[in-house]
């Protein structure tokens, strides 16, 4: 599949916007990533061809900055804080309480494609702590227990 | 709202103002007065305001500006730089976060009159990408500025230009060192420079740059507004200003109290409802997951940087992580520690296997699987990778601090852990 022309344009604009191919390399793979949820092979080369960079240069940074997902996610990805001040508060719980629901550990996408669970600190929520981020605008939720893991799952915040 | 002039004016549920709201309570005063006097003449009242950098390592923000050349002083074409750096990401701080998200305007302030002062006609802001919020907030408010003449060309008529834009990050924390941050924009993997050269000669695709903290730009218009006597005066030590104090862990309402800096951490905890847990404090950090651990009898040092620094920890990102006497401070490290080895860049061999083989042993301490000689690694660990020690960036020598000044406090706590893990959370101490 070709790239979709508003994502061509964006990154053009990218381009225009920072100073030329290379200081947008990171920003094309996140507008990538914005649009599709990670970013494919295929993506990757496509936007190395109108970046004018190799597909492994790309790869470089891809490899390198840990929010840019190079494998399929599901549709919500969770951040779950693993940092010290989450951890006090009971983190341990709530990481449990997440693996045993979604069935899988940091770094794994459920079977029926729904959620991806991530360990990330510092999330910037301590006063929230144990906080997690989810979904596409990272929204900040806690403090959370076992039964704030059930709710959110279920829907019923 | 003299006594918080960097948060008074944010709302409750940190809705932004917009560029018409930000004007009616006063905002882009500061900057229609800076931009009217020198660029020589704003770094001097920023210095007489004594601010030093609040992003963890304390330089006098003025000392800084005054390293960028003039127009036309540097060699090559091209031009000078401000980065602001929002990439905050230290264990324990949520600072920056509340102060791009709730008043984006204030920073649009800063950097106008932080890049007029260091001839700086470019600003990029760098955010964490999980910040979606801020970053939003912050694109809105540069394209309301943008739109007022605020920003762009010939700013208020006074020839001063300056053109802002939002990049966002993409994770790992070495970002947010200053000159892996320089690599990040230029489009590299984030891994520290070599300095010298410093980011004011040779910085952002080798043009003169300047770098400073979300909180530091935050307070700059502030400076202008009401003088450089007054932000010294708000400060109980030498240190100029406010600060924006975090506290977490173990207290019964965690969060941002802004106050005069040099408030003590008896002070800031009890203003959070005290120590949770027991009740009973066993030790704090003041200045997120790098700072060494204190205790007790040091409740009552003013916290800024000088003071911290002589009590033998360090002030950091002032963002205070607290433990009562039923929390562990080894497993506090475990999860510091952790935290450096999987953010460590990779290139200097002592961070890269050093820092997973501390986090290893201290995991090992908590099942209860660790060896005696594995205190000795510890030990050593922390006496050779200390701070100003073998490698290029302070990643490691940060993450030495805490286990150094744990190891010199709780060393019966070490040896307890040695006999069947934890103890605390066994119940026995």
């Amino acid at each position: 599949m070709s790239l979709p022309d508003d994502l061509r344009t964006a990154i053009l604009d990218a381009m225009d916007g920072f100073g030329g191919a290379r200081p947008a390399m990171l920003e094309s793979l996140r507008l990538i990533q914005q649009a599709e949820g990670w970013v494919s092979d295929d993506r990757l080369s496509q936007a190395a061809e109108v970046l004018g960079v190799s597909a492994a240069e790309l790869e470089n940074l891809a490899t390198f900055y840990s929010m840019i997902f190079r494998r399929p996610v599901g549709e919500t990805v969770i951040l779950l804080c693993d940092g010290a001040s989450c951890w006090l508060n009971g983190g341990d719980a709530v990481r449990d309480r997440l693996m045993e629901r979604l069935g899988i550990g940091f770094g794994q996408t459920t079977a029926d494609g729904k959620y991806t669970l991530i360990n990330c600190a510092c999330l910037g929520g301590c006063d929230k702590a144990p906080a997690a981020a989810l979904g596409r605008d990272r929204r900040l939720v806690g403090p959370l227990d076992a039964a704030g893991v059930d709710a959110l799952l279920e829907g019923r915040e | 709202m003299t006594e918080t002039p960097l948060t008074g004016r944010a709302r409750a549920d940190r809705t932004p103002h917009t560029l018409a709201e930000w004007q009616a309570v006063g905002g882009y005063e500061a900057v229609a007065r800076a931009l009217k006097l020198p660029p020589a003449e704003v770094l001097d009242r920023v210095d007489q305001a004594n601010l030093n950098g609040r992003g963890g390592a304390g330089f006098p923000a003025a000392k800084k500006w005054k390293f960028m050349p003039e127009p036309g002083k540097s060699p090559g074409d091209g031009p000078s730089y401000l980065v602001v750096n929002g990439d905050e990401m230290e264990p324990g701080a949520f600072k920056d976060r509340f102060l791009l998200e709730a008043l984006p305007h204030q920073l649009v302030e800063g950097a106008i009159i932080t890049a007029h002062a260091t001839h700086a006609t470019v600003a990029y802001v760098l955010i964490r990408d999980e910040y979606r919020t801020a970053i939003a907030n912050v694109k809105r408010a540069i394209a309301e500025a943008e739109a007022a003449g605020l920003l762009g060309r010939d700013i208020l008529g006074t020839g001063v230009s300056l053109t802002m834009k939002v990049k966002p990050s993409a994770g790992r924390y070495i970002v947010g060192e200053e000159t892996a941050l320089i690599e990040s924009l230029e489009g590299k993997r984030a891994v520290p420079r070599k300095r010298p050269p410093f980011p004011a000669q040779s910085g952002l695709f080798g043009r003169p740059t300047t770098v400073n903290n979300v909180e530091t730009i935050s307070l700059v218009p502030h400076i202008l507004d009401q003088g450089p006597q007054w932000f010294r005066a708000l400060s109980r030590t030498e240190e100029g200003g406010t600060k924006l104090y975090a506290v977490s862990g173990r207290v019964h309402k965690p969060g941002l109290i802004e106050a005069p800096m040099g408030t003590t951490a008896r002070e800031l905890i009890e203003r959070s409802g005290g120590v949770s847990g027991n009740g009973r404090l066993r030790c704090f950090q003041p200045g997120g997951g790098a700072s060494g651990f204190l205790e007790e009898a040091e409740l009552d040092i003013p916290l800024d940087f000088g003071h911290c620094a002589r009590a033998g920890s360090m002030f950091g990102t002032g963002t205070m992580i607290v433990l009562d006497q039923t929390a562990c401070p080894i497993g506090v490290l475990a999860r510091h520690q952790r935290f450096y080895a999987r953010e460590s860049c990779g290139w200097c061999t002592p961070c890269r296997d050093g820092l997973p083989w501390v986090a290893r042993i201290l995991d090992a301490l908590e099942e209860g699987t660790a060896k005696p000689s594995d205190l000795d690694v510890l030990r050593m660990t922390a006496a050779e990778a200390g701070p100003r020690g073998r490698t290029f960036c302070d990643l490691m020598g940060g993450a030495m601090s805490p286990l150094a000044t744990a190891l010199a406090r709780f060393g019966d706590l070490f040896d307890a852990h040695l006999d069947g893990g934890c103890p605390i959370r066994r119940g026995i101490l």
